[in-house]
């Protein structure tokens, strides 16, 4: 299904929409595009890829899991009982103006929250009922790299409904089941009529993403790198263990989970966490398997481009959005990391010994 | 499990033993009697034993399948978790999400000698094996036991000793590592015990548990004795949140030690990266 809807109609969508749906849209806030709660007021910018990805919308910042409280037995105070309930959310969200990476990330997510042994029963409900208003990109940034990792500026996977920019406003696509529910509006037009200029936005936004490096050895090579520690210094040099990376990654789905009380009542709460960080790993005895930047580094560029692909048929769980590079505060570039791994020689070879 | 899988079980504990100064046993059963009934697990899988409020901990289920009556978790006191749920005593509530991760390979592991090296709170994840071998005895060869603590004082599950040391099916040497007044058994730290115990790696499997650096001098002294990667078994501990394979914070290379683990062969262990 394909429909067309001028720009001056977005609004009014957008409004529409909010009826049925929480609706999150890029706007402005500060130097920052974020996505926010849509608010006619202060309208959205979809000029540039947001600051930070849309990845609360399936997987909140911080959520409740366990609700708890201790319930005491005045006849006997010795004896408290304790009442725990889950906390699965129920609602239905539209996410609007994400990016092809931003919503191609969330199938990262897909594969061990949904697919793996055990069902994340939160992210499900959420994942579940939330739709992806994606919006193709015009070009590719210097910091973007989506065609090295198997995607490009106007993938559609992980999107409902692929939006098009052409003349006068934008071609709607939908490219699955439920997005054709999403454009179930009198608003669209029929979009048949600019389906060439649809294509021809996308072909030109293939061609300015210029070449693709090839990844395919990254796997094998960053383990046979693993051991040598000197490497791993000298890639996370700049680091400065800030995790700016991590939040701000689409991909990155590691969490904690803390409980949170007044003594009585309580929640069990799961947070973001940031693989970079000293105590992700640190143990109850002291001991911590990945004492330095450079181990934590290590993992975090592993995880994506070596282990998480060797689990799943080869899938490079990064979308290429560049938010790492482009926030980092010191200019580590993660590209840099993989292509250095891939051109890795061990040392004695190196020494020629 | 619940098909929540970060939803506690309800339970009760039913009796705590203080093993030593720093270790306690907790003898928990789920409150819902449906549950209860149809709740399983084999040798070696863990659960996560919430203290509302503070958090939640992984702790092997170190009583043996073969004996419900109720689950067991023994508990070093180590962080704020442990802490708390050291103030627990009989008649009060806990959460129990378990059971999670992977088993011992006790099939396998039928017809073959077997011989237990545990250390510290090392015993507790060889307790489970220990007695599911004990109730299904005739499966399993030849079973030696060697289980070490710093001193008397630190070893847990005294109350068993005398049974296992006195038993025909199961030859038990205890040390500990300096002398101490009234000890009668071995002295001396455990791979070095187990160099004179000198098990045969015919038809054997090792399976030992215990500090890292234990481990490391026994799987040493395993293999002087001619044991093969394949023919030790070991379980590890890692920082574990979800306990599902999920939160991303336990893995070693591919393996996530909460859903993989935590019972590996030397052999699995060698061929994942070098990250313990």
């Amino acid at each position: 299904m394909a429909k067309f809807i001028t720009s001056d109609k977005v609004s009014a969508w957008l409004e529409e929409l909010g009826r049925k749906h929480e609706v999150l849209a890029p706007r402005n806030e500060g130097d920052s595009i974020v996505f926010k709660p849509y608010d006619s007021k202060k309208g959205f910018n979809i000029e540039r890829e947001a600051t930070a990805p849309p990845k609360k919308a399936c997987f909140p910042q911080s959520e409740t899991l366990v609700k708890f409280s201790h319930i005491k037995d005045l006849e006997n105070p010795e004896k408290v009982a304790l009442d725990v309930k889950e906390t699965i959310p129920t609602s239905s969200w539209v996410v609007f103006g994400s990016r092809p990476c931003d919503a191609r990330g969330f199938t990262m997510f897909d594969r061990v929250y949904l697919n793996g042994k055990h069902v994340d029963v939160y992210y499900k409900a959420r994942r579940e009922n939330t739709f992806f208003i994606t919006l193709a990109c015009e070009k590719g940034e210097t910091t973007c790299f989506c065609n090295w990792v198997g995607s490009g500026p106007s993938d559609p996977t992980g999107s409902d409904v692929l939006m098009v920019p052409v003349d006068g406003g934008y071609f709607l696509e939908a490219v699955s089941e439920r997005g054709e529910s999403i454009l179930d509006s009198s608003l669209l037009e029929d979009g048949g009529s600019k389906q060439a200029d649809a294509d021809k936005f996308r072909a030109e936004a293939d061609q300015s993403m210029g070449e693709a490096r090839d990844l395919s050895k990254a796997p094998a090579k960053l383990l046979e790198a693993f051991d040598d520690m000197d490497f791993w210094e000298a890639q996370s040099a700049k680091c400065l263990s800030c995790g700016a990376c991590t939040y701000l990654c689409p991909t990155c789905y590691c969490f904690n989970i803390t409980d949170e009380s007044d003594g009585v009542k309580g929640e069990r709460i799961r947070s973001w966490d940031n693989c970079m960080s000293n105590t992700f790993t640190l143990e109850a005895s002291g001991h911590n398997p990945r004492p330095t930047k450079a181990h934590r580094l290590k993992n975090r560029v592993g995880h994506k481009f070596s282990y998480y692909p060797d689990l799943h048929d080869g899938v490079i769980s990064c979308c290429g959005c560049g938010r790492c590079i482009k926030s980092c505060p010191v200019g580590v570039d993660i590209r840099e990391i993989v292509l250095n791994a891939i051109a890795y020689e061990a040392k004695e070879k190196a020494d020629g010994q | 499990m619940a098909s929540n899988p970060y939803l506690p079980a309800m339970a009760t504990i039913q009796e705590v033993i203080q093993e030593t100064p720093n270790i306690m046993t907790f003898r928990v059963t789920f409150n819902d009697p449906g549950y209860k009934e149809k709740f399983t697990f084999e040798p070696g899988q863990v659960g996560q034993l919430s203290a509302f409020g503070v958090g939640e901990s992984t702790f092997v289920i170190n009583s043996s399948p073969t004996r419900m009556d109720y689950l067991q978790f023994s508990v070093m006191r180590t962080g704020e978790v442990t802490d708390k749920l050291h103030t627990l005593k009989a008649g009060d509530q806990i959460g129990v999400r378990a059971p999670l991760g992977n088993y011992f390979p006790y099939e396998d592991m039928k017809g073959k000698d077997i011989v237990f090296v545990g250390g510290g709170i090392g015993m507790a994840p060889l307790r489970t094996l220990l007695y599911y071998m004990l109730d299904n005895r005739k499966d399993y060869g030849k079973m030696t036991l060697l289980y070490g603590a710093r001193t008397p004082v630190d070893m847990a599950y005294q109350y068993e000793l005398p049974d296992w040391l006195e038993r025909d099916d199961l030859d038990t040497h205890l040390t500990i590592d300096a002398e101490y007044e009234g000890w009668e058994h071995n002295v001396g730290l455990i791979p070095n015990v187990l160099l004179d115990i000198a098990p045969k790696p015919e038809n054997a499997v090792a399976v030992t548990c215990g500090p890292p650096i234990m481990i490391k001098f026994t799987v040493q002294a395993l293999a002087k004795l001619g044991f093969k990667d394949d023919q030790i078994v070991t379980t590890l501990e890692k920082r574990m949140k979800c306990g599902v394979g999920i939160c991303g914070r336990c893995n070693i290379g591919t393996s996530y030690v909460c859903q993989d683990g935590p019972v590996y062969t030397y052999e699995q262990l060698k061929a994942l990266p070098n990250e313990m």
